[in-house]
């Protein structure tokens, strides 16, 4: 059990920056392109990695913690999630509000190296990212307190494990609108499309991109990294709640929960290509509406 | 036949909640006329075994009026009045969502507190109705175009019928179709209301209406 909650954790490292190769696969397929290779993220990171970091005479060691602090989390997070049946590396009952955390924290982090840097450009994308995450919040601890009560268990190793198709043939309305909320806040805390667009660098509808502009080197590798991990650890649980395949064989599990996250990532892609922004008045009424899909979901649990 | 019931009620709730949310009238109408197709529907799956004539029947018409001709009698006044398309609420739309969601709540726990219905309704349909006769009223006094009034009827007389089909199943047949001969009858005066309002003062603004006084 040790050995596949191991395998777990280090398939989430080796493989989350392959998502965002195969987003940008997708996009580009829908465009017409070709496309930059699947294993770009990896060359990017590796690029990063080999070069200085540049800062600011402005910035304290706090815009130096931010990109640590971040990865930090983030890899804690990894350790936490559960995919395909297998139980994360840590798990103890409740952890489903240290994950929900952790990723504040990140986020604080961020934000609060932007803010550092005493641009106004960086503030006002700061402001939002934080107005945005406030919102997606709620939509995702409803959503996880939802799936903690159907199967019972407190842990999310324990209730991702637990759920399997005779859930879905007992309340699978339910568990389809947890999915719906779980799709959107992956794609609003990721900074996707419908609610910010990772490519663009428009200085008046930029979100989280403009945060990490000042970063440079290894640090924007850090910061690179730990969204792709964001991106791979919010996606499992979405991938826990939509298809939970239980055949018995634990790495035929594992097999198809990976395929589900490249579905995922597919659908991202796919997302992306046919959808516009929404407006940055409206997207709060979308996050707005992933709250009460979770919440309708809680209701339907309780009556 | 529970979990099809359950869908069924959700896609209401769902419907419900969209026309809360969306700013495009023509949106509204439609989530209306996908609430009539679904409401087509319940006789069928709530009745379950006696697929009788009557109930087919009953079905049939329920589908024709809200799913087909109130929609299209809607579209059209719209088009002839040709105002602004967007709603204009007095509520903005997160706001009236929640609304929504919190009559939702509201709804679940007051029938929580009822008695037992007789033959044992599936549990969710009696908040389902109370629920989209909440989020109508909600509508009504919410909207400032007239039309809207006319949706919140609609939603309002929609739950109540969830109601009827199947917590009274065997409401005579001669009443549900009285029932929805008087709905029908009063969107078309309503209609005709919107349309005299529209031609006399080149807008639909309930909300204006108060200056006529005196």
């Amino acid at each position: 059990m040790m050995f596949l909650s191991l395998t777990n954790v280090v398939l989430a490292l080796l493989a989350a920056p392959l998502l965002l190769g195969v987003i940008n696969r997708t996009k580009a397929f829908f465009a017409g392109r070709r496309g930059q290779p699947l294993l770009q993220a990896y060359y990017d990171l590796a690029k990063l990695l080999r070069k200085d970091a540049v800062y600011s005479r402005t910035t304290t060691w706090v815009f130096r913690a931010g990109p640590v602090v971040g990865l930090a989390c983030a890899l804690t997070a990894a350790a936490l999630a559960p995919l395909g049946g297998a139980r994360g590396l840590i798990s103890f009952p409740c952890d489903l509000i240290l994950l929900a955390y952790l990723f504040g924290v990140m986020r604080f982090f961020t934000v609060v190296a932007a803010l550092d840097t005493g641009s106004s450009f960086e503030g006002m994308g700061a402001s939002r990212e934080v107005q945005f995450s406030a919102l997606a919040e709620p939509a995702l601890l409803l959503g996880l307190a939802v799936v903690a009560r159907l199967t019972g268990e407190l842990s999310l190793s324990g209730m991702f494990a637990a759920l399997s198709p005779a859930a879905y043939a007992a309340s699978g309305p339910v568990l389809a609108l947890v999915g719906v909320s779980f799709l959107v806040v992956v794609l609003a805390e990721n900074s996707r499309i419908p609610v910010d667009d990772p490519n663009t660098h428009l200085e008046l509808t930029m979100i989280h991109e403009v945060m990490v502009l000042d970063h440079s080197g290894p640090d924007f590798a850090f910061i690179l990294y730990g969204a792709a991990l964001k991106l791979w650890v919010l996606g499992s649980l979405l991938v826990n709640v939509v298809l939970p395949v239980r055949t018995g064989s634990a790495a035929l599990d594992l097999a198809a929960a990976l395929a589900g996250m490249l579905c995922l990532a597919v659908l991202v892609g796919v997302i992306e290509s046919c959808m516009a922004r929404v407006r940055l008045l409206r997207v709060p009424q979308l996050l707005v509406g992933a709250v009460v899909v979770s919440g309708l979901a809680f209701v339907l649990l309780l009556r | 036949m529970n979990i099809v019931i359950d869908t069924a009620l959700l896609a209401l709730i769902v419907s419900s909640m969209l026309l809360l949310g969306f700013s495009q009238i023509r949106s509204c109408i439609r989530a209306v006329a996908v609430q009539g197709f679904v409401l087509g529907a319940l006789p069928l799956v709530a009745h379950g075994s006696g697929l009788v004539v009557s109930t087919l029947l009953l079905s049939a018409v329920t589908v024709a009026l809200k799913g087909v001709v109130f929609p299209r009698v809607l579209f059209r006044f719209l088009r002839e009045a040709d105002v602004r398309r967007e709603v204009e609420p007095f509520v903005g739309h997160a706001a009236s969502v929640l609304v929504g969601f919190l009559s939702l709540a509201g709804s679940v726990w007051m029938c929580s507190r009822f008695p037992v219905f007789p033959g044992n309704p599936p549990p969710l349909v009696v908040p389902v109705s109370f629920f989209m006769v909440f989020v109508g009223l909600f509508i009504i006094v919410s909207r400032k175009k007239a039309v809207s009034q006319i949706l919140g009827y609609l939603v309002m007389e929609n739950g109540m019928y969830v109601f009827g089909v199947v917590v009274l199943r065997d409401m005579p047949l001669l009443v549900d179709l009285g029932v929805l001969l008087d709905a029908f009858a009063a969107v078309f005066v309503m209609g005709v209301a919107v349309h005299h309002i529209t031609r006399e003062f080149d807008h639909m603004d309930v909300d204006q209406l108060d200056t006529l006084k005196g």
